[in-house]
């Protein structure tokens, strides 16, 4: 689950990281609000989104009085942002954060990450802050500082220091930026988080060590037990179909081909959406129904899957293990009946009761075209369409 | 003699009173596994599917000499029953649970390495299908009987693309040794490597098909293992090709979030390594059949 600067930057602060004053803004008028409540004669009026790239993408503004942060305010609420992250569609602005304009000495990064190698925490440091860190390590890896912390321990003080040290830190920096690495990994650990961004960390000309911007992502399995986290969760921010589709326990991702896939188990889901294309056709979407499938599952996969108007034929393949193919084909039959989609239905059985669930599906007369292979059916699926 | 599980292995259901952990326990019992009884805690004492159950896995091991457990416990209280197991001196140890908190699986591994290599638990998953040697014995919830006995290994993240794959080789008439699934999370027990070493060892084996997918490093390691060490064949198919970047695709671990994660660069790389590439996911049949009539 991912959340929105402003809020990683609250629970940040909870830990001891130290961040800016800044006011969250829903009008024009609330936001020269929270500058007046800020201070001071220069403000940012950033966009809260989903995404990183925010400011290449037009979300930061830079004000020198309260008229500009009015004006970036009207500029910026209700605009479709595009960025590298967000895919084409881009994600609307709903949300402001005000902060006052800090003034910068040198920028680094900071990051948390899960590292599925050392199967532990890495802190990820590196001198070139406010860029892209994927750029840096393309660019400059030797530039990146990684320190791999200890599970059963946790991050070190001395580990910290190093980093600083590494940093190039010097003087008060140092305590203050040791500080930020051990908050910010006590969050990351405390809260389930499987990412953090700080990028940048600034350096003041004041000397002070500051977390301009944070970007933090939790573990959806451990939401769980992290409610005040669960609260955070910004349905605009998300794409409809896949809410949808979680809040009915589907695994849904919506892709932009023809071939609608209600597929059980997600391995099977992305091998039958690579064999679609192998055929020369595109999957409309990513679909794992779980492996039990049962006919409510089902009925519920054939609801969401036409809610998607580009589907041009649905392709059903299950593969039947505790549960049985004659079960499922009953729930495919009644879906098709009640719903009585517009566009072909291919299904493919296969598993226990495979014969049975065939014919149950051959004897339907709804017109649903059957297939015995996963080859057959992408085939058939793909050619349905061109008819 | 397949790896992992025989006919001999006696086996415990953690979780074993659940609703979960009762049906699967009596496909298990029904399939021929040496299931001798479960843990439930709180329930000790009683008699669960004509089995004792125990309160816990320390207990059940001294008073039945188990060696391998099967953990059907949920999300949230799963991660304590693997090191419960780990912690009774278990041999081997499949968790099916899906859900499992990454952060707790972190933990989970650093517990085992508090053991000495030689007597450290061997985990499969968590969120797997879990493993069977085909006539001899299951610890898992997979169909047993689309699986034939024979001298394949199967290794693999994913239940149903694994059943998919034992079905086509079923019907060319190739049979299997041992299947194991590693399941689809972010940080796992034990690896497509730590597996392929098993086979490689093994008499009965004569080839291994790995099924893996988008996401994380271990298939790259595996391949770099086979390349360096194996003599037996192996062919793999990664799904996903088709999956877009930076995102998650069902199984916690299935997103290509760095470098080297997506399945067309693991594709590349395995093949670099002497790998034989499945070519479509419904060819797994036919291509086990080719490695093994150049082989024979």
């Amino acid at each position: 689950m991912e959340v929105h600067e402003y809020q990683a930057k609250q629970l940040l602060k909870e830990f001891g990281v130290s961040i800016p004053a800044g006011g969250l803004a829903y009008s024009p008028e609330q936001a020269v609000y929270r500058a007046t409540e800020i201070g001071g004669e220069k403000w940012v009026v950033k966009a809260q989104i989903h995404s990183g790239a925010r400011g290449k993408a037009g979300g930061i503004k830079f004000c020198g009085n309260t008229q500009e942060v009015w004006d970036a305010a009207e500029f910026l609420l209700g605009r479709k942002l595009v960025t590298h992250q967000t895919g084409a569609g881009g994600k609307i602005v709903y949300r402001l954060y005000i902060e006052p304009a800090t003034d910068i000495k040198s920028e680094l990064y900071f990051g948390l990450v899960l590292d599925r190698s050392h199967e532990c925490i890495v802190a990820v440091g590196s001198s070139q802050g406010g860029m892209d860190i994927e750029q840096v390590s393309d660019k400059n890896p030797e530039s990146l500082i990684r320190i791999n912390v200890e599970p059963a321990f946790g991050m070190q003080a001395f580990q910290a220091r190093q980093l600083a040290f590494q940093l190039g830190l010097k003087g008060a920096q140092v305590q203050q930026a040791v500080n930020v690495f051990l908050s910010a990994y006590r969050a990351f650990r405390d809260l389930d988080a499987t990412m953090l961004e700080i990028n940048p960390l600034a350096i003041t000309h004041a000397d002070t060590v500051v977390a301009l911007d944070a970007k933090m992502s939790f573990d959806d399995n451990a939401l769980f037990r992290r409610s005040n986290i669960s609260e955070y969760r910004d349905k605009s921010q998300e794409d409809p179909r896949e809410m949808e589709a979680a809040d009915r326990g589907l695994s849904y991702v919506g892709l932009d081909g023809n071939i609608g896939c209600i597929i059980n188990g997600a391995g099977l889901a992305m091998a039958t959406m690579d064999i679609i294309k192998m055929k020369g056709g595109a999957p409309a979407n990513f679909l794992d129904i779980g492996g039990g499938a049962s006919p409510e599952r089902v009925a519920k996969a054939f609801r969401l899957v036409l809610s998607d108007k580009k589907v041009d034929v649905i392709l059903v393949n299950i593969f039947a293990g505790i549960n049985r193919c004659d079960w499922v084909a009953e729930g495919v039959v009644q879906a098709v009946r009640k719903l009585k989609p517009e566009v072909p239905v291919v299904v493919r059985l296969s598993g226990t009761n495979a014969a049975l669930g065939r014919a149950i599906i051959n004897h339907s007369d709804l017109g649903i075209l059957s297939a015995d292979t996963l080859d057959q059916a992408a085939e058939v699926a793909v050619n349905s369409i061109k008819k | 003699m397949a790896i992992l599980i025989d006919e001999k292995t006696r086996i415990l259901i953690q979780g074993f009173t659940g609703q979960m952990g009762s049906f699967h326990a009596q496909e298990m019992i029904d399939y021929g596994s040496n299931v001798v009884g479960g843990v439930t805690p709180g329930k000790g004492g009683e008699t669960h599917l004509g089995k004792p159950v125990f309160n816990s896995v320390k207990e059940a091991v001294y008073e039945t000499g188990a060696e391998a457990s099967i953990v059907f416990v949920p999300p949230a209280f799963a991660a304590d029953s693997i090191m419960e197991a780990a912690e009774a001196g278990l041999r081997y140890c499949v968790s099916i649970t899906d859900g499992i908190p990454a952060q707790d699986m972190l933990r989970v591994k650093r517990y085992m390495r508090r053991f000495k290599k030689e007597q450290r638990m061997c985990l499969a998953g968590p969120n797997c299908a879990g493993t069977i040697s085909p006539g001899k014995a299951m610890l898992g919830i997979m169909p047993g009987h689309i699986y034939m006995e024979g001298r394949i290994g199967i290794i693999g993240r994913s239940g149903t693309l694994g059943y998919e794959a034992a079905s086509q080789l079923k019907s060319v008439g190739i049979g299997v040794s041992t299947s194991v699934g590693i399941g689809g999370d972010t940080i796992n027990g034990s690896s497509f490597k730590d597996h392929l070493i098993r086979f490689e060892e093994d008499p009965e084996t004569d080839a291994v098909i790995m099924i893996g997918e988008i996401g994380g490093p271990q298939e790259v390691e595996a391949a770099e293992y086979f390349k360096a060490n194996m003599s037996k064949p192996v062919v793999a198919y990664i799904a996903g090709l088709t999956a877009p970047k930076g995102r998650r695709m069902g199984h916690a671990g299935a997103i290509v979030s760095s470098a080297g994660e997506s399945a067309a660069e693991k594709v590349a790389i395995l093949t670099q390594c002497g790998i034989g590439i499945v070519p479509s996911p419904a060819e797994f049949g036919e291509t086990m059949k080719k490695v093994l009539g150049i082989k024979f």
